[in-house]
């Protein structure tokens, strides 16, 4: 099982990007591009992990500074990126509100504006 | 496209990614390896600068000019957001009217609990430095808290004791503060950004220089922009109606 | 003070600091300061870039964020780079927003300062992403880039299409920017670090396993999706044709050619000494080649104004991918130079859009038909930027097109060279033929039954209160980038400029020896072969005469070309720019797939 998590992340953005192509609903979509997303962080964190006790890396007073720790870089980078992620799906569904509105539907079969 | 090309399309496409994907997974070192080169180039550079959370070191002293990118995207979707859900030229916003019923019980949990989560927030933020959590982790669980008053009381009650144009300034005030602490390293010590305050013991509180400031900072914009943000999206969906309908 | 390179995440922090300030205070500060203000914040940071670019000569000027120099080749910092390539993007950049903010003087309905607060955070991403020499820094900055514009997009809410186009935009972007960050992931997994220099050093003479080309793959989708080609352009269409007019300027003479300098620079730093050469060539020209003739094809069959330029953008886009593709300097070279020439070009003609927009409320072809006939001078501006981009000497156009036509042709590919020609024709002469039919009245009239059709972006006015002539401000922007174009074809020494810019980007190795270890740059080479030429004149002349042979036949062919419904080839692929983010994605990764087979293929 040494990339099983690896491939478990791969399985989640194929699984979030195959949910935006069937989708039948706006906010749907939104949803499952916020499911690719997480597929990115899995990959992130899991190939900072590192066997063997490691700790986290953060130093108290119970843990003294050593680098036998998890990968501090990609749980930063999985930070910003889930910051990055909030407020881009914020602006998307405000987008699908207001398409709701103005069409009375959220379903991207019917919405036909932009054809040719 | 029907939706049965479409699906056979992203079939064929996805097969051959997933395929290189597969390949690519058993290319990459074995998940639980003891070789990080970045990990070990990292802790003691935090270290050195007094940063006993080494997330944080990362994020606001190695590598601050990604989180100076971060928050400006997080700005730049809170006024993004809030244009997209003005009221257009057909709308108008009327008051929002007292309705609907909280139960005893809930109201009882939210007013417990709001207090709670406040302080709760502050020490995410203000711990940054030392233990797991930052400006932003502690600026969501402030912002979510402070609508523990929509979900225990009203919307009205809500609105009464969040002014937006107070959240309004802190989040724009808190992304420019970030960029003008940058500059101001910039002109005093030559590097963007660098850590440029004096540092104290690992561990205590205000030990990290400017890691622990720019935390706060961002924990400020976070705030500002949550609120802002969930403010637009309660007024879109309560408070904005037709022109006509009044 | 360290020099000049600290200008550098100065201009992103003044830029990032002024939008604040325009957001909080818009709606107690009168429209004048907003625009002012926003107004020189730009003219600010082009001054600031165009020291940059003075000072950075024909070297690099880097600058080590927060301090954190690197030790042994390794380090935990972020470097920002600018050689002349970033140097000039900057530049170019800081013109056309500040042309853009000018163009929206006082008229454009900007809610409060929100859209200058957008613009400014728009033009802080474009340059940190020109200037970053980190992976995952240019991801972050590509995603503030698209953000901003994603808003900027939908910014007319009254108007549907709009609001799909952003949305369409939205999606599209966001995930190819997920996708490039799996491929960082991947490489960072082998690697352990992010920045572009180290990675250089450690993938150099490596072998391409299946871990490299996929993660090449998966980088280079973010940036193929910003570049608009195919098949991962179609966004480019529906969101040009709805955005407001001046932020498609920006979008059409930067955001799109910021996509390809990001494939240029992640390929010429971290892969050019694995993957090998003939196997990117093959896959970038197949690419390139696509994307144009597409591109040509969708832009001949729009009667909507906004979105035949999209598709130009879109042809154009593959010019400038053939001209990369063939991976010499003289063909990067005369890119860059066709990109500054393009840039002029397309914002003078999206911003006559704009102007036609608010006089007559349609950029319908056929609804303006004969409407436009006393505006001589919009017409001559019009006529003379349409010629411009059929690639008329002495235009910049047709100096980048000549460049990188001779350099496609030294490389072995006389095929590209003809396919500039043609291309540029053939978007030159849907341009030409819609000003005829605008300006001129000529061709057949449209019968009644034709005039009704989608209204994109045209359901709500962009200005309040605009008067009937057409105010300073607006005709000083157009005028602007007019002659900048007509500068960068006549100015003696842009060739040579943007041949050594070419150069230092190709020199991958040097990158990582300067920025890691102090190396000075390598020597350029003495004299380069890039201005203008006798062929390439010959062709520019070729390229204008087919234009309007290409407009003539668009007016006069007896049977309209948009309603060509007998031919099922372009019934076909107008069919298949749906407008359907689903069908997007799917293309997305079609495209994805195609590329992994043309690069690794050939590997296994």
């Amino acid at each position: 099982m040494h990339v099983y998590a690896y491939l478990v992340s791969g399985y989640l953005i194929l699984a979030g990007s195959y949910g935006i192509v069937r989708s039948r609903h706006l906010v749907h979509a939104v949803v499952c591009l916020s499911v690719a997303q997480a597929g990115t962080y899995v990959l992130l964190i899991s190939i900072g992990y590192q066997h063997g006790g490691a700790t986290a890396p953060v130093f108290g007073s119970t843990t003294k500074p050593n680098t036998h720790a998890v990968d501090p870089v990609v749980q930063a980078m999985t930070l910003t990126d889930i910051v990055v992620s909030a407020t881009v799906s914020a602006l998307l569904l405000a987008l699908a509100i207001q398409i709701n509105k103005r069409q009375g539907t959220a379903d991207p079969d019917e919405l036909a504006t932009l054809r040719g | 496209m029907t939706r049965l090309t479409r699906l056979l399309v992203f079939a064929l496409g996805g097969g051959v990614v997933a395929v290189a994907f597969i390949l690519a997974a058993s290319g990459m070192p074995h998940f639980g390896t003891t070789h990080h080169l970045y990990r070990d180039l990292s802790v003691p550079a935090s270290v050195q600068h007094h940063t006993a959370n080494v997330v944080s070191a990362v994020n606001f002293d190695q590598r601050a000019v990604d989180t100076l990118g971060e928050e400006s995207i997080l700005i730049a979707s809170v006024i993004g957001a809030a244009a997209l859900l003005r009221p257009s030229e057909d709308e108008t916003e009327r008051l929002v009217p007292e309705q609907g019923r909280t139960l005893e019980a809930t109201r009882l949990v939210g007013y417990v609990m709001l207090p709670v989560t406040l302080v709760l927030g502050i020490d995410v933020v203000a711990h940054g430095g030392t233990t797991p959590g930052g400006g932003f982790q502690g600026g969501v669980v402030l912002a979510t808290g402070l609508h523990l008053l929509y979900v225990g009381g009203s919307y009205s009650a809500l609105d009464r004791l969040r002014p937006v144009t107070s959240f309004e300034i802190a989040d724009g005030a808190g992304a420019a503060a970030f960029a003008l602490l940058g500059l101001l390293g910039l002109v005093s010590t030559g590097a963007f950004l660098g850590n440029f305050l004096p540092y104290g013991v690992l561990g205590q509180i205000l030990s990290t220089g400017t890691v622990q400031v720019l935390s706060g900072i961002v924990g400020v914009e976070v705030v500002g922009g949550m609120v802002v943000l969930l403010s637009s999206f309660f007024e879109q969906e309560l408070a904005v109606r037709p022109r006509d309908d009044d | 003070m360290s020099g000049p390179a600290e200008l550098m995440p100065a201009m992103v922090a003044t830029c990032v600091v002024v939008a604040c300030v325009l957001a909080v205070a818009g709606r107690v500060l009168p429209r004048r300061v907003i625009d002012g203000l926003a107004i020189a914040t730009m003219l600010g940071v082009t001054c600031a870039a165009v020291v940059l670019l003075r000072y950075t000569g024909e070297g690099r000027r880097y600058l080590w964020m927060g301090g954190w120099g690197p030790h042994d080749g390794v380090s935990v910092g972020i470097p920002f780079v600018a050689d002349p390539a970033s140097a000039g993007l900057a530049v170019l950049v800081g013109v056309l927003t500040t042309c853009a903010l000018l163009f929206s003087w006082h008229y454009l309905d900007a809610v409060h300062g929100h859209f200058h607060a957008l613009v400014l955070l728009f033009a802080a991403g474009t340059e940190g992403f020109a200037f970053s020499g980190d992976l995952f820094d240019l991801i972050v900055f590509f995603e503030l880039m698209g953000g901003a514009a994603y808003a900027l997009t939908a910014f007319h809410i009254e108007d549907e299409t709009s609001l799909q186009g952003g949305l369409n935009f939205a999606i599209v972007n966001s995930l190819g920017a997920y996708l490039s960050l799996t491929g960082l992931a991947l490489l960072y997994a082998r690697v352990g670090q992010l920045g572009l220099p180290q990675l250089h050093d450690a993938l150099a003479h490596q072998r391409a396993d299946a871990l490299v080309v996929t993660s090449f793959v998966l980088v280079m989708t973010g940036f193929l999706v910003k570049g608009a080609l195919v098949p991962f352009h179609f966004w480019t269409a529906d969101a040009e044709a709805v955005a407001p007019t001046p932020v498609c300027v920006l979008f059409s003479g930067v955001m799109v050619e910021l996509g390809l300098y990001g494939v240029a620079r992640v390929y010429w730093t971290v892969y050019a000494e694995t993957i090998p050469a003939a196997d990117i060539r093959r896959a970038f020209l197949v690419i390139g080649a696509v994307t144009a003739v597409v591109g040509a094809v969708m832009c001949l069959g729009q009667r909507h104004f906004k979105r035949l330029l999209a598709f130009s953008t879109i042809a154009h886009m593959g010019l400038f991918m053939l001209g990369f593709a063939v991976l010499t300097p003289d063909g990067l070279g005369g890119v860059a130079v066709y990109v500054l020439g393009h840039a002029g070009v397309k914002g003078v003609l999206f911003l006559l859009a704009g102007v036609l927009l608010n006089r007559y409320g349609t950029i319908d072809e056929l609804r303006l038909f004969r409407l436009a006939r006393d505006q001589r001078l919009v017409a001559t501006v019009f006529f003379a930027a349409a010629l411009a981009l059929a690639g008329l000497p002495p235009f910049g156009t047709a100096l980048g097109k000549s460049i990188a036509e001779d350099a496609a042709a030294t490389a072995g590919y006389p095929w590209a060279t003809a396919l500039f020609v043609l291309v540029s024709a053939a978007t030159g002469g849907a341009v030409l033929r819609f000003g005829a039919r605008t300006f001129l009245g000529w061709g057949d009239t449209p019968a009644p039954d034709q005039l009704a059709g989608t209204r994109l972006g045209e359901a709500v006015p962009e200005e309040d209160d605009m008067p009937a002539r057409t105010p300073a401000t607006m005709l000083s922007a157009i005028g602007i980038l007019l002659a900048s174009a007509l500068a960068v074809g006549v100015v003696p020494g842009v060739g040579r400029a943007a041949a050594h810019a070419a150069e230092r980007l190709i020199d991958g190795k040097g990158y990582a020896g300067q920025v890691l270890a102090g190396q000075p740059p390598a020597p350029l080479l003495p004299e380069p072969a890039a201005a203008w030429t006798g062929p390439g004149i010959w062709l520019g002349l070729l390229s204008t005469l087919l234009a309007l042979v290409v407009a003539a036949a668009g007016l006069w062919s007896g049977r309209l070309r948009w309603m060509n419904v007998a031919d099922p080839v372009m019934r076909r692929l107008h069919r298949v720019h749906s407008g359907h983010v689903g069908d997007y994605v799917a293309w997305m990764f079609a495209g994805m797939a195609v590329l992994v087979a043309l690069v690794g293929l050939p590997l296994v």
